[in-house]
């Protein structure tokens, strides 16, 4: 039987007294691409380390591809985008490029590579002199050039900007056309739910909600309009059937839940009418991402 | 645009490739990098020239033929000790140890690479100060190998050193501490003095010193014809197994 590109088990990591991964398991499967979502300090990136062999686990269980983490066998076979930094100051971006390559034994072409991702004009320009973008993309260049199974990719696309992003979620759907296997970081919920096949939240160090996007968002509709500020909900409430929900957030704008059906449509612009309110942007939407990340791991800022 | 075949072909390269790429990416940072080019080339010339030619000092013998050893011995320790201490605690700093740690080099293969990166250095030093002492009269006495091999121990002791510092060490610290070290052991390690200068009871401790051990070792070879120098020799390698095993038991990657 092949072995899941990822499969971790009540995985701990402490830094002191500070327990950043608290028995957290996922399984990222072969050929998908799994997006894990968390908040900052959620345990992300401690537990993607954990994978690539720079932290050891305090506790649980970690294959990757079937090998423990600190395989040697296992270096050849995956390719790692830190989230920041890694790279000689004074190196060129082209020289990195190569060097990299050069560690491979079948590596893709570094100057086609470089072009393709926006940085043929910069192969002669050191790494210190490469805006932040630049230095994103020569990074995500370095962790595919080997032809890699699996590539782990810390938060590749913050601080890049639009069209970078762009570029770099196409790699990201080729990769996985390829058959290469993908488990990235993000902040970014648009991020996850264009790009992968799995979605893992993680809040705390432990997985709070896992599955495709579609799954996590749910069949369930809402109806959303945006009117004057605090009107009395009560009333409409009682006209609506048993089980629904609606809620002004924030002020002026109405969200309701519950079976969204023409019925609960004609219930809610009577009682609009009846109390003499002109709706502005009323429409039916599926629950996002955000809505389930933020329900989950709520608002407070940490 | 070119289309690029992302399906997975993994596999390390021999090792020999992944060692010679890695030295060769070392060597051209040393040599582009201006402070060490300083501390590497541009110091022992001009200590050198400056010393050859100047009378400032009083020995016996063609001062050039006192002062081209010592200024070996500098060479060595500026790109075995100072420059490989300073690159290597900025890329432990900066990420670049660890990195690589993901990479199919192993980190053995990592530590051959900086090992023939210093010694492609060295021997470059070694070219050019040689054909600049031959220009201002050196004659070289004694059995090259020996001093060959007392410049190999002296790489191992300060190697060891250099690695001791990056690993352990902020990057800052280690850039500071091993500017100064090479600035201390230049006066007091015999590179252009001799050690006769300083008070007997003192000697015996820069003796003991790796920068002293290689001056001293190197001065008996190749100004005084000697044989192979023992006791320099045997300091150097204490130095190298007690620094080298101290860095690999405390080196941080990161």
């Amino acid at each position: 039987m092949i072995s899941p590109a990822v499969e971790i088990s009540g995985l701990v990591k402490r830094y002191g007294r500070t327990t950043a991964v608290d028995g957290l398991s996922l399984r990222c499967a072969r050929g998908e691409v799994t997006a894990i979502l968390g908040p900052n300090g959620a345990g992300k990136t401690s537990t993607i380390e954990v994978c690539e062999g720079f932290r050891r686990a305090d506790g649980g269980r970690v294959q990757v591809l079937g090998l423990d983490p600190g395989d040697p066998a296992l270096r050849p076979r995956i390719g790692v985008m830190p989230q920041s930094g890694g790279v000689p100051q004074a190196i060129r971006a082209g020289e990195w490029l190569r060097l990299v390559g050069r560690f491979h034994a079948h590596p893709l072409p570094a100057a086609a590579l470089l072009a393709r991702l926006g940085l043929a004009e910069h192969a002669r320009t050191p790494y210190r002199r490469l805006s932040g973008g630049q230095q994103q993309r020569l990074s995500l260049a370095a962790a595919v050039i080997g032809r890699p199974e699996l590539v782990f990719l810390d938060e590749p696309t913050a601080g890049l900007d639009p069209q970078a992003r762009h570029a770099c979620w196409d790699l990201v759907g080729e990769l996985r056309g390829a058959g290469v296997s993908v488990v990235l970081t993000t902040h970014y919920m648009d991020e996850a739910e264009r790009l992968a096949d799995h979605v893992v939240i993680i809040d705390h160090g432990r997985v709070v909600a896992e599955g495709a996007p579609a799954t996590l968002t749910g069949a369930e509709r809402q109806l959303r309009f945006r009117a004057r500020p605090q009107l009395n909900l009560d009333e409409l409430l009682a006209a609506l059937p048993p089980g629904s929900a609606a809620k002004e957030s924030p002020a002026g704008h109405y969200i309701i839940e519950g079976l969204v059906d023409p019925s609960l449509l004609a219930t809610v612009t009577a009682w609009c009418a009846a109390e003499g309110v002109t709706t502005e942007d009323l429409s039916i939407e599926r629950r996002t991402l955000e809505d389930v990340f933020l329900e989950l791991t709520g608002r407070e800022l940490r | 645009m070119t289309a690029l075949d992302f399906r997975p072909a993994p596999g390390a390269a021999p090792l020999p490739r992944m060692v010679a790429a890695q030295a060769g990416a070392e060597i051209r940072a040393i040599l582009r990098n201006g402070e060490q080019l300083l501390l590497t080339m541009i110091i022992p010339v001009l200590l050198l020239v400056g010393f050859a030619k100047a009378p400032l000092l009083n020995v016996p013998g063609a001062r050039v033929d006192f002062v081209a050893p010592g200024v070996l011995a500098l060479a060595v320790m500026s790109t075995a000790f100072t420059g490989q201490a300073i690159a290597t605690g900025f890329e432990r700093r900066y990420g670049v140890l660890k990195r690589l740690g993901a990479t199919p080099l192993s980190r053995p293969g990592l530590l051959l690479a900086k090992t023939v990166a210093v010694l492609a250095v060295e021997a470059l030093q070694v070219a050019v100060l040689s054909v600049v002492a031959l220009v201002l009269g050196w004659v070289p006495h004694g059995n090259p190998v020996w001093a060959l091999l007392l410049l190999l121990l002296g790489t191992a002791a300060f190697s060891g050193l250099g690695l001791l510092m990056a690993g352990t060490l902020r990057a800052e610290a280690t850039l500071a501490g091993a500017n100064l070290v090479y600035l201390v052991l230049l006066g007091l390690g015999g590179v252009v003095f001799p050690l006769s200068v300083y008070p007997e009871a003192f000697r015996p401790v820069l003796e003991a010193l790796p920068i002293g051990a290689l001056t001293t070792g190197l001065r008996a070879v190749l100004a005084e014809g000697s044989g192979f120098p023992l006791g320099p020799a045997c300091v150097l390698a204490i130095w190298a197994a007690v620094a080298l095993g101290l860095a690999s038991r405390t080196f941080r990657w990161e």
